[in-house]
């Protein structure tokens, strides 16, 4: 660190790094953006769907589990939790969860949801589950 | 104190701390409910108390950048702050804003807090680290501006440093990409894909900006080692914490349903991040062995080598352990995850912070360094804390590793709950050292009560 190399030196590496990478980093995200319709199933989206995401999102879902293993760690991935379950699975579940809890155990709360909410969640968890998203989890368990 | 207007810090230090104590509390209930999964449940369920820690934590984190920044460019720039009365009521506003979205988080059903805060119009609640109602949001936007204004101004009125320029770019960054909170679209895949541009590009990119001026500007100060020796090895640390950081982003989407080759950018790329932060680790370390004066606060030169050491491991280390594509394919959202995100928080911003407290709080006091009682009690809050941390991740990679083994690796993999089961004394080890780390933090807050009159010398 001596010598030859000085200050401006290792400044002017710093600006011109940053803006080349940063560059490739939105040339990439561009690139991923033309893409991405063949593997989003965004064509897919229904009114429901996107019903079933603002479900998901107003009651912090993300708070206990993962969506494509991005979450908390507390409870299940649901990314594909429709194809472990299947959607009346997945529908009883929520639905059947004690109030106070089950003693003892990682309890879910009830969240008293109408059937029209539970079948838009559980359009937007088969959505979630159609997406490519290159064969994760390994295996149905999540 | 060199200028009168850094004293404005001292309240940004204080709420700091404070938010540090709840967050740890709050860890500590959520330890438990790893274990005991009904307690305090329905009154505090996990995701609550999850909130709560999380976003405790982005504040105090929030909070010590900005005190930082007001105590060091005053002096940087060699000029008062620009309006004292700004930095004051935007702590206000901050510290207002942060406890009413707790009050929220604890005393209503999150749905009813996105129905009472106008989540509907504009939906960006929900995801995760980005609870926060819209006001929330919001207000943030407004004292990131209000204290961007404050300190740009103070800068381009005085001197203007590499230590203050990298640290203004950090802590700009930081208020650009935080608008990506705002975008939520229904499109869950885009949605996951520019939630990174603000969690991503925040804590492995330009927060560490913000990190390395921190150490630099505290390292001129305690080991009075030349500012251009110092500065120049901080453009080389954010030139390769940048170059690999910003691609490095391609970590996060090899599984979220964009396209294969991030699987070998985000590999490549994440795996030289390590090297930022093991630069920095030799940074630090030869600083202050070609330090040209005894500064009397030792316990600050400690923080500021342990940041380096801390960050390297958390960040760099446990960042590698689970960064290429074919590991990640098995660890991804695992406790492998939960261990690398503990020790890397801890290392890189809580460290920093510390650091900076530790140099500027005793100045703030009035004098040069806090009595060698208190020093001890705070260099013995430093290891056990540390220590602390260091075991919780332990216990959790252990975790992680046999939920791998169990979950995802094995032929017969079991479902999740049943696996958890199986790994439960490693969740109860952790919180063991949870409590161990709140009695190092107690013993920190502690520390600033002890003996603070007696050396006053320097």
């Amino acid at each position: 660190m001596s010598g030859a190399f000085t200050k401006s030196m290792a400044r002017n590496i710093f600006y011109g790094g940053t803006v080349f990478f940063f560059l490739l980093f939105l040339a990439l995200s561009f690139d991923t953006h033309s893409q991405l319709p063949k593997r989003d199933m965004r064509a897919n989206i229904t009114p429901q769907i996107a019903e079933g995401k603002k479900l998901w999102e107003v009651n912090d879902c993300i708070g206990c589990h993962t969506l494509m293993g991005e979450g908390a760690y507390f409870a299940p991935e649901l990314g594909n939790v429709v194809a472990r379950y299947g959607d009346e699975g997945v529908k009883a579940f929520i639905k059947s969860r004690p109030k106070e809890g089950i003693p003892g155990r990682r309890s879910m709360p009830q969240f008293n949801f109408t059937d029209e909410q539970l079948d838009a969640i559980v359009a937007f968890l088969r959505h979630v589950n159609s997406i490519n998203d290159a064969n994760w989890p390994p295996n149905v368990q999540g | 104190m060199q200028y009168k207007s850094q004293a404005v810090a001292k309240p940004y230090f204080i709420a700091a701390i404070g938010l540090f104590v709840a967050q740890i509390l709050f860890g500590l209930i959520l330890g438990l409910q790893y274990v005991i999964g009904d307690f305090l449940f329905p009154a505090i369920p996990f995701n609550v108390a999850r909130m709560v820690h999380t976003n405790a934590l982005i504040v105090w984190l929030l909070m010590g950048f900005m005190g930082g920044a007001y105590y060091m460019i005053p002096e940087e720039a060699e000029t008062e702050l620009a309006s004292p009365k700004l930095a004051i009521a935007t702590f206000w506003i901050f510290l207002v804003a942060a406890a009413l979205t707790v009050v929220g988080y604890l005393t209503v059903p999150y749905a009813t807090l996105a129905e009472m805060t106008g989540n509907n119009l504009l939906e960006t609640m929900g995801r995760e680290f980005l609870e926060q109602p819209l006001p929330t949001k919001v207000g943030i936007v407004i004292v990131a501006l209000a204290f961007l204004f404050n300190i740009t101004l103070t800068v381009l009125k005085g001197k203007k440093t590499s230590i203050s320029i990298v640290l203004l770019l950090g802590l700009w960054g930081l208020a650009v990409f935080f608008l990506f909170s705002f975008y939520n679209p229904v499109n869950v895949v885009l949605d996951k894909f520019f939630w990174w541009w603000t969690v991503h590009l925040w804590v492995e990119g330009v927060w560490e900006l913000i990190l390395g001026a921190f150490l630099a500007f505290v390292l001129i100060k305690t080991t009075g080692v030349d500012r251009e020796v110092i500065e120049k090895w901080l453009y080389v640390i954010v030139t390769l914490t940048l170059i690999t950081g910003i691609i490095g982003t391609g970590h996060h989407y090899f599984w979220i349903g964009t396209p294969e080759y991030w699987q070998w950018w985000g590999s490549i790329f994440s795996a030289l991040e390590p090297i930022p932060f093991f630069a920095m680790t030799v940074f630090a370390f030869n600083m202050v062995n070609r330090r040209r004066r005894e500064h009397p606060n030792k316990a600050a030169v400690l923080w500021a080598l342990g940041t380096g050491v801390m960050a390297f491991l958390g960040a760099g280390i446990w960042g590698f352990l689970h960064t290429l594509a074919p590991v990640n394919y098995y660890t991804h959202g695992t406790q492998i995850t939960a261990a690398h995100g503990h020790m890397s928080f801890y290392g890189a911003y809580v460290m920093v912070n510390l650091t900076m407290i530790s140099y500027a709080m005793p100045i703030l006091r009035g004098r040069a360094a806090n009595s060698n009682k208190s020093q001890v009690m705070e260099m013995w809050s430093f290891w056990l804390m540390t220590v602390s941390i260091v075991f919780i991740t332990l216990f959790l990679t252990a975790a992680g590793i046999l939920q791998v083994w169990l979950q995802r690796a094995s032929d017969t993999p079991l479902p999740f709950m049943v696996a958890q089961d199986k790994i439960a004394l490693f969740y109860w080890m952790r919180e063991w050292t949870g409590v161990a780390f709140l009695v190092g933090l107690l013993i920190y807050v502690a520390s600033f009560f002890v003996g603070g009159k007696e050396e006053q010398s320097a």
